[in-house]
C-alpha cells in the first residue's frame, strides 16, 4: 500500500468521489484555482472545472447556505470552511438549518452536504487560526460529527460522509495534514461513522481521544511502555454518533480513564464521555475518570512559550497517564 | 559554549523542511542573523538564520534530509557574552526529593474503587489479605486480578470449596465451583429447612461494629475478685423499705458499687482514661457509663459527674436511665462522655464474665451475682454473701498490678459496709 500524508488522502477522498458520482462538487474559498490554502484541493479544478469546484466570496454563511439548498436539491456539496475558527458565522446556517431539515420536514427533505474545516493549533497560527470548535455542535442533534487521526481514517471517512444522507462535519487537524503519512490502500472503501478504533491495546490505563491527540498519545503509551506501564488507546474517529459500545469496551479493559482533548476542558467532549462512563460503566472503574485537555482561555496564543503552554504535547499526556497509573 | 542549533517553524501547518543546501561547513564563523543553509518545505523554500555569534562545530542533518520542526540541525559553538546567555537557557535539572522507601504510605489501602468491590465480591476475595500496589497503600483492579489468578486472598467461603475442587480434574474446576458455592448465603452460612434470617437492625449493626472494634483494637486482659458482700447484703436489706418510702426511689446494689468504683478511680485515675494512639489522656471528669440491656439492645448511658453524687443521687440516676432506656428515650446526650463502665451482669445470674471494654475507655468492671457460700474466716467455715467482680483492661493503658490494686480497693470499699453503716 502507498504510504501517503493525511492531507493527500482528503485530496485523494474527493477527487475519486467526484469522478465516482457527478452530483459531489465543492465550493469554499480559494477551493478553486489557488487549491485551497492548505492545498487539499488541488487538481480538482483542473480536471473538475469552475462548475464543480467553485471559489466562493468570504462568507461563510453563503458557502453553508448555497450548499444546503444545493443538497435539499439532491446535490452533494462539500464546503470547505477555510479555518474552523471562520465557521461561527455559518452557525446559524447549520445548527437552524442543515441539522433540522429533516426533522423540520418529517422526512421529506434532506441535506446530504459535508463541511470540512482544519482546526487545532501548535502551528504558530495564533487566535483566528488554531482553535478547536468541535465542541459547539456536539450538543446539536441532527449533525455528524467527524474527526479523523490517520490517513486511511480520514480517506475512509470523507467518502462515508460524502455519500450519507445527512449533514456531516468533517473536522481535519491541520497539523496532521504534512505531519502525519500513513498506508492507504488504492482501491475505494469507507469507514463506518460512528466507529471507534482502538489504537493501541493496553492494560494499565485507557485513554480516550481524537484528532493530534491520538498520535501524542501513542507516543506517550511508546515512552510509557519502558516505564513498565501498559496503555489502551481508543480513537474516537466520530463524536457524533459516538460510539458508545467501543467506549464502554476500553474502560473494561484497564477501569481507569483519561480522556484527552486539545479543545479547552469546560463544556468539551470530554466531559459527555465521561458521564457515559459513570452512567454506564461506574463497576468497572477503578480511578476517578480523568480529563486532560485545553486550558478555560479565550484562545490559541500567539506567543511560541504560551503556545507550547497551551498545546498538549506528549509529555503531558505521559505524565497524566502516569498519575493515574499509580492511583 | 557549544549550542544545538533545531529546525525552525518556517510557517504554519509546516512540520518538517528538507535541507536543500548547507552554505556553511564545521569550522565557518557565522554571525547572528546569517543565513546557515537552504530548506525546501511544502510551502516555502527559505534560509535557516543562525541564532549566535559563533563558529559552526558540527553539521547533524545532510544534505537531502527531511527534518522534524524541533529537531537538531547542526551545532555551533557561541562566542563571548552570548556564551552566558545561552548557558543559562539549559535547564538545570532540578532534584526531586524522593520519599524515603521505608516510609509506608497506608493511608488508601482500605479505600475501594468500584471495580476492586465488584471484583472482590463476584471471586470471593477478602480484601484484608491484599497488599496494595497503588498511591497510599491502595488495593488496584489488578492487584485484585492477580489475586484471582494465583487465588490468593480467598474468603473461608472459598478456601474451602477450592480444596475440595483440588482433588478434581482442571477442567471441571469452574462448574464445580459454582456448584459448591450456590447454596451458601454471603457470609457462608448455610440455611436449612426452617432456618430464620434476621436482618441486621442499625442498633444491632452498631452494638456488633463497636464490640469488632473494641476487640480489635484493645488487647484485652482479664482479672477477677471475689468479695465478702455481707455487710452490704444487710444494710441494704434493713434499709430499702424506708428508703423507698422517705425518696421514692427503690435502693439497689448499684450505687454501692458505682460510689466503690468512684471512689477508687480517684485513687487510681490511670483507670479512667483514654488511649489516644500517641498519647493517654487521664480523663477529669468521672463519667459511668452503665450496661443496661432491653430484649433486643444493649445500650450505656452515662452518669455524668458520678463522683459528685452521693447513694441517694446516684441510686436516682440508674433508674432514671434505667427506665429512659426500657422506654427507648434516651437521648444523645445521656449516651454521650463516659470515662468508666460498670456492668451489672448478676442481675441475670452470671457469676463470672469477661465484658468487652466500651472502647476507648481504659477498662470495663462486671458485678456479678452475690450468692451465699461457705468460706473460711479465721479456720472457721462461714456463710457468706460473696460476689465476683469482673473486670477486663486496655492492656496498652494498664497493667495487671495497678488494675489489681484498682480492684482490690473496690473490694475493700464494698466489704466495709456494715449492717449500721451511714450513708
Amino acid at each position: 500500500m502507498p504510504v501517503i500524508s493525511y492531507i493527500d488522502a482528503v485530496t485523494q477522498a474527493l477527487m475519486e468521489e467526484m469522478r465516482r458520482d457527478s452530483c459531489v462538487f465543492v465550493l469554499g474559498e480559494d477551493v478553486g484555482v489557488r487549491g485551497g490554502v492548505f492545498r487539499a484541493t488541488v487538481g480538482l479544478y483542473e480536471e473538475f472545472g469552475p462548475d464543480r469546484v467553485l471559489d466562493t466570496p468570504l462568507t461563510e454563511s453563503a458557502i453553508v447556505g448555497v450548499g444546503i439548498g444545493a443538497a435539499a436539491y439532491g446535490m452533494r456539496p462539500v464546503a470547505e470552511i477555510q479555518f474552523a475558527d471562520f465557521i461561527l458565522p455559518a452557525f446559524n446556517q447549520i445548527v437552524s438549518e442543515a441539522a433540522r431539515i429533516r426533522y423540520r420536514s418529517n422526512g421529506d427533505w434532506n441535506v446530504p452536504m459535508v463541511i470540512r474545516a482544519p482546526y487545532g493549533g501548535g502551528v504558530h497560527g495564533a487566535l483566528y487560526h488554531s482553535q478547536s470548535v468541535e465542541k459547539l455542535f456536539t450538543g446539536v442533534p441532527g449533525l455528524k460529527i467527524v474527526m479523523p487521526s490517520t490517513p486511511y481514517d480520514v480517506k475512509g471517512l470523507l467518502k462515508a460522509a460524502i455519500r450519507d444522507e445527512d449533514p456531516v462535519l468533517f473536522f481535519e487537524h491541520k497539523r496532521c495534514y504534512r505531519l502525519i503519512k500513513g498506508e492507504v490502500p488504492v482501491e475505494d472503501y469507507t469507514l463506518p461513522i460512528g466507529k471507534a478504533d482502538v489504537k493501541r491495546e493496553g492494560s494499565d490505563v485507557t485513554v480516550i481521544t481524537y484528532g493530534l491527540m491520538v498520535h501524542y498519545a501513542l507516543q506517550a503509551a511508546e515512552k510509557l511502555e519502558k516505564e513498565g506501564i501498559s496503555t489502551h488507546v481508543l480513537d474516537l474517529r466520530t463524536l457524533i454518533p459516538l460510539d458508545k459500545e467501543a467506549v464502554l469496551e476500553a474502560v473494561k479493559k484497564t477501569g481507569k480513564v483519561l480522556i484527552v482533548h486539545e479543545d479547552n476542558k469546560t463544556g468539551g467532549f470530554g466531559g459527555e464521555v465521561a458521564a457515559l462512563i459513570s452512567e454506564e460503566a461506574f463497576l468497572e472503574l477503578d480511578a476517578p475518570v480523568q480529563r486532560l485537555c485545553g486550558p478555560d482561555v479565550p484562545a490559541m496564543p500567539y506567543s511560541p512559550p504560551l503556545e507550547k503552554e497551551f498545546m498538549l504535547n506528549p509529555d503531558k499526556i505521559a505524565d497524566a497517564i502516569r498519575e493515574l497509573a499509580e492511583f | 559554549m557549544v549550542t544545538d542549533i533545531l529546525m525552525p517553524q518556517l510557517g504554519e501547518s509546516v512540520t518538517e523542511g528538507t535541507i536543500s543546501t548547507w552554505l556553511k561547513k564545521p569550522g565557518d564563523p557565522v554571525t547572528k542573523y546569517e543565513p546557515i543553509c537552504e530548506v525546501t518545505t511544502d510551502k516555502v523554500n527559505a534560509e535557516v538564520p543562525s541564532t549566535f555569534d559563533g563558529t559552526i562545530t558540527e553539521l547533524i542533518a545532510k544534505e537531502g534530509e527531511t527534518v522534524e520542526v524541533g529537531q537538531l540541525i547542526c551545532r555551533i559553538e557561541v562566542s563571548g557574552e552570548e556564551a552566558e546567555e545561552a548557558k543559562a537557557e539549559t535547564p538545570v535539572p532540578s532534584e526531586v526529593p524522593k520519599p524515603a522507601a521505608n516510609e509506608k504510605d497506608d493511608s488508601q489501602k482500605n479505600r475501594y474503587s468500584p471495580a476492586v468491590l465488584r471484583l472482590a465480591q463476584e471471586n470471593d476475595i477478602d480484601l484484608t489479605q491484599l497488599t496494595g500496589s497503588g498511591k497510599g497503600g491502595r488495593i488496584t483492579r489488578k492487584d485484585v486480578l492477580r489475586a484471582i489468578e494465583e487465588g490468593v486472598g480467598q474468603s473461608k467461603a472459598a478456601q474451602v470449596t477450592s480444596a475440595v475442587i483440588q482433588e478434581k480434574p482442571a477442567e471441571a474446576e469452574k462448574d464445580v465451583k459454582k456448584e459448591a458455592v450456590k447454596p451458601a448465603t454471603d457470609s457462608g452460612n448455610v440455611l436449612e429447612n426452617g432456618d430464620i434470617e434476621i436482618p441486621v437492625s442499625g442498633v444491632r449493626r452498631m452494638i456488633a461494629n463497636r464490640m469488632v472494634e473494641s476487640k480489635h483494637e484493645a488487647p484485652h486482659a482479664w482479672t477477677m475478685m471475689e468479695v465478702d458482700v455481707t455487710g452490704l447484703v444487710e444494710l441494704r436489706h434493713r434499709m430499702k423499705k424506708d428508703f423507698q418510702e422517705r425518696e421514692g426511689v427503690k435502693l439497689t446494689f448499684m450505687p454501692f458499687f458505682i460510689k466503690a468504683v468512684v471512689d477508687s478511680l480517684k485513687e487510681f485515675p490511670y483507670l479512667n482514661s483514654v488511649w489516644a494512639d500517641d498519647k493517654i489522656i487521664l480523663k477529669k471528669r468521672i463519667n459511668i457509663s452503665m450496661a443496661a440491656a432491653t430484649d433486643d439492645a444493649l445500650y450505656v448511658p452515662v452518669i455524668h459527674d458520678a463522683d459528685e453524687k452521693n447513694i441517694l443521687g446516684l441510686a436516682k440516676s440508674v433508674q432514671n436511665l434505667a427506665e429512659k432506656t426500657r422506654a427507648g428515650k434516651l437521648e444523645v446526650s445521656d449516651m454521650e462522655g463516659g470515662t468508666f463502665t460498670v456492668n451489672n451482669t448478676g442481675s441475670f445470674g452470671s457469676i463470672q464474665s469477661q465484658p468487652i471494654i466500651n472502647s476507648p475507655q481504659a477498662a470495663i468492671l462486671s458485678f456479678e451475682s452475690i450468692v451465699k457460700r461457705p468460706v473460711v474466716i479465721n479456720d472457721m467455715i462461714a456463710v457468706r454473701d460473696m460476689m465476683n467482680i469482673c473486670m477486663s483492661l486496655d492492656h496498652r493503658i494498664l497493667d495487671g498490678l495497678m488494675a489489681g490494686k484498682f480492684l482490690k480497693r473496690v473490694k475493700e470499699r464494698l466489704e466495709s459496709y456494715g449492717p449500721d453503716t451511714k450513708f
